[in-house]
């Protein structure tokens, strides 16, 4: 290992990361330019800054939202997912598959048919990170009592039946006509109508999230070596999968609060990227976030262009994509042992 | 002089007792062998010395501080440890695990600094796995693999170096070429602690041996004086056949 390689590495992280950023930006511009009226690209953007007349209240009330909310749901998966696998050592855990963004999804629909987001706006991503981190902690546990990659990710199954099943039955309970139909869109996760609001409650949280994640990077590292290595590394242990529950807590929550349940994201983007990031756990987190943000922009834009009606859901288009992903990863997991 | 000394140190699971008043010195420039019976408490033993099991009673005294006054950082700094079976369980390249050794030294995210390549570069020589530093984990063999993870452990420079079954799962050669390491590492000064199953190589290899039986103490000292034939009786359950003055191998008694 001499200098000339560690010089490659070090250039080759900010790189990805610019390659992503950019990505990320595109498809978010994308977004915002596409939808059923015809404006021009120019109005919209004198629209955005200057808020005046029609294409203004498009740009700033619809297209704006929509197009910043994909970029930060997708952050937020994103880095979520590839959190979640470095603390579990499990290339298949991820916020949708281990349950963690059905729960926070159940979470949302708690505070929303139930009354309680009029008490505060922000009871709804409250209750949604409450269900996201009763998830996670449930997950927590049965890591610590020794449950292995695949008995995990079964619990996690059971954590989304549940949780969906739960949601199901808040709906049916609520005094909401259209009940089955939002039922859909929870479970399956939008970015229709988003308002600014919307944006102003998951944006600081799902960042919160997010650098509480980043900030658990290093430890994430030394538990490839197992935990007592880590330890002996003089790493804190506890406080890192502290750190990566909340942070997951957090951003997935935040998240679901504001789209719904979109799965799969955190599974497909860290895979993808990890040869990218040396499969460092540490090195995988930032990445992850912005191509995340690139892929549920970008889903975002592909279900509008397939069915300009609005009737194809994100989540829809995310699980099109991830589960078959998944099912080839355990083939691949089980052709490897 | 002594880097790690236990006095009268008891470690319980639950009902179970895993150390009974254990009280031995792990000598600095020179490699200490622990040897026992499946269960006899090799591995409590090293994870106590590193802070990493609560005791149940005694002290344990690091470097001439005791154990519970250390920071976790400096701790690190101080002594390494290579966990049994220890993996990387991302197939990172070599380079990056060895690099791992030097997270005591790294706040932050900061990037590995000049100081912290080198000595993961003269780790990874010493450990002769230079040859393969940018390698993935899952594209060597279990022998380079060993390789690798203990010269991240060496990254870390550590004045302590304790081990646990290092040779398990390796071929004679490996095994062999990889106790040299350790007695490398002794002469440099390192107080060196590894756990064995295989008595003739613990014999062979160490300066210092300590058997272990049902949580106590049962020998220790020279391998000669440590192994005789009355304590492999007792332990082991078995009797040795020599060549020369070194164990060679045993027989059921």
């Amino acid at each position: 290992m001499d200098a000339t390689i560690a010089a490659i590495e070090t250039k080759r992280g900010p790189r990805l990361m610019l390659a992503l950023l950019a990505l990320a930006l595109l498809a978010g511009c994308w977004s915002f330019l596409l939808g059923p009226s015809d404006i021009s690209a120019g109005a919209l953007l004198r629209g955005l800054f200057d808020g005046q007349s029609a294409a203004g209240i498009i740009a700033q009330e619809i297209r704006l939202p929509r197009a910043a909310l994909a970029l930060v749901v997708g952050a937020a998966l994103g880095a979520s997912g590839a959190a979640l696998q470095g603390l579990f050592c499990n290339p298949l855990a991820e916020p949708g598959v281990t349950g963690v963004t059905p729960s926070a999804g159940l979470g949302a629909v708690v505070a929303l048919y139930f009354g309680l987001a009029t008490i505060h706006p922000l009871m709804l991503p409250g209750l949604a990170i409450l269900g996201a981190l009763a998830a996670a902690a449930i997950l927590y546990l049965l890591s610590r009592k020794g449950a292995g990659a695949v008995a995990l990710i079964l619990a996690g199954v059971a954590i989304a039946s549940f949780a969906t099943a739960l949601t199901a039955l808040a709906l049916s309970f609520s005094a909401n006509p259209y009940a089955m139909s939002e039922m859909v869109l929870w479970m399956m996760g939008s970015l229709k109508d988003r308002t600014l609001n919307d944006l102003a409650y998951a944006l600081p949280l799902v960042a919160g999230g997010v650098a509480l994640l980043l900030s658990a990077a290093r430890g994430l590292d030394a538990l490839t070596l197992g935990e007592d290595a880590a330890r002996s590394l003089g790493i804190d242990v506890a406080g890192v999968r502290g750190r990566v529950i909340l942070g997951v807590a957090l951003a997935t929550g935040a998240a679901t609060a504001a789209a719904g349940a979109v799965s799969f994201v955190g599974l497909v983007v860290p895979h993808l990227l990890r040869p990218f990031c040396g499969y460092q756990p540490a090195r995988l987190i930032g990445p992850s976030a912005l191509g995340g943000a690139a892929m549920v922009a970008t889903a975002d834009v592909a279900l509008r262009l397939i069915a300009p009606d609005g009737q194809l859901l994100l989540g829809v288009v995310t699980a099109m994509l991830g589960a078959p992903f998944f099912l080839w990863l355990i083939l691949k997991m089980r052709r490897a042992s | 002089m002594n880097a790690v000394v236990l006095e009268h140190v008891s470690v319980r699971f639950g009902r179970r007792t895993a150390l009974e008043d254990v009280s031995l010195s792990i000598a600095a420039g020179a490699v200490t062998g622990i040897v026992g019976p499946n269960g006899a408490g090799k591995t409590t033993l090293l994870r106590a010395a590193l802070g990493l099991q609560r005791l149940a009673g005694g002290s344990i005294r690091v470097l001439n501080k005791p154990l519970v006054a250390w920071p976790r950082e400096a701790l690190a700094r101080a002594a390494a440890y290579l966990p049994q079976g220890g993996e990387a369980r991302w197939p990172m390249p070599a380079s990056d695990v060895v690099l791992l050794g030097r997270l005591p030294y790294r706040i932050g995210l900061g990037a590995p600094d000049a100081k912290d390549l080198k000595a993961a570069a003269e780790a990874l020589a010493r450990c002769d796995a230079g040859s393969f530093a940018r390698r993935r984990m899952d594209e060597l063999s279990a022998g380079e693999r060993a390789r690798v993870l203990l010269a991240r452990a060496l990254a870390t420079g550590a004045s302590i170096l304790m081990a646990d079954e290092p040779a398990a799962y390796l071929d004679p050669a490996h095994q062999l070429g990889l106790m040299d390491l350790f007695r490398e590492e002794a002469r440099r000064g390192t107080a060196v602690a590894v756990t064995l199953h295989d008595l003739p190589l613990a014999a062979r290899l160490c300066d210092e041996l300590v058997v272990l039986h049902e949580g106590r103490l049962a020998a220790g000292g020279t391998p000669a004086a440590a192994l005789s034939d009355e304590t492999l009786a007792r332990v082991f359950g078995v009797a040795a056949m020599r060549s020369g003055d070194v164990l060679a191998a045993f027989r059921r008694i």
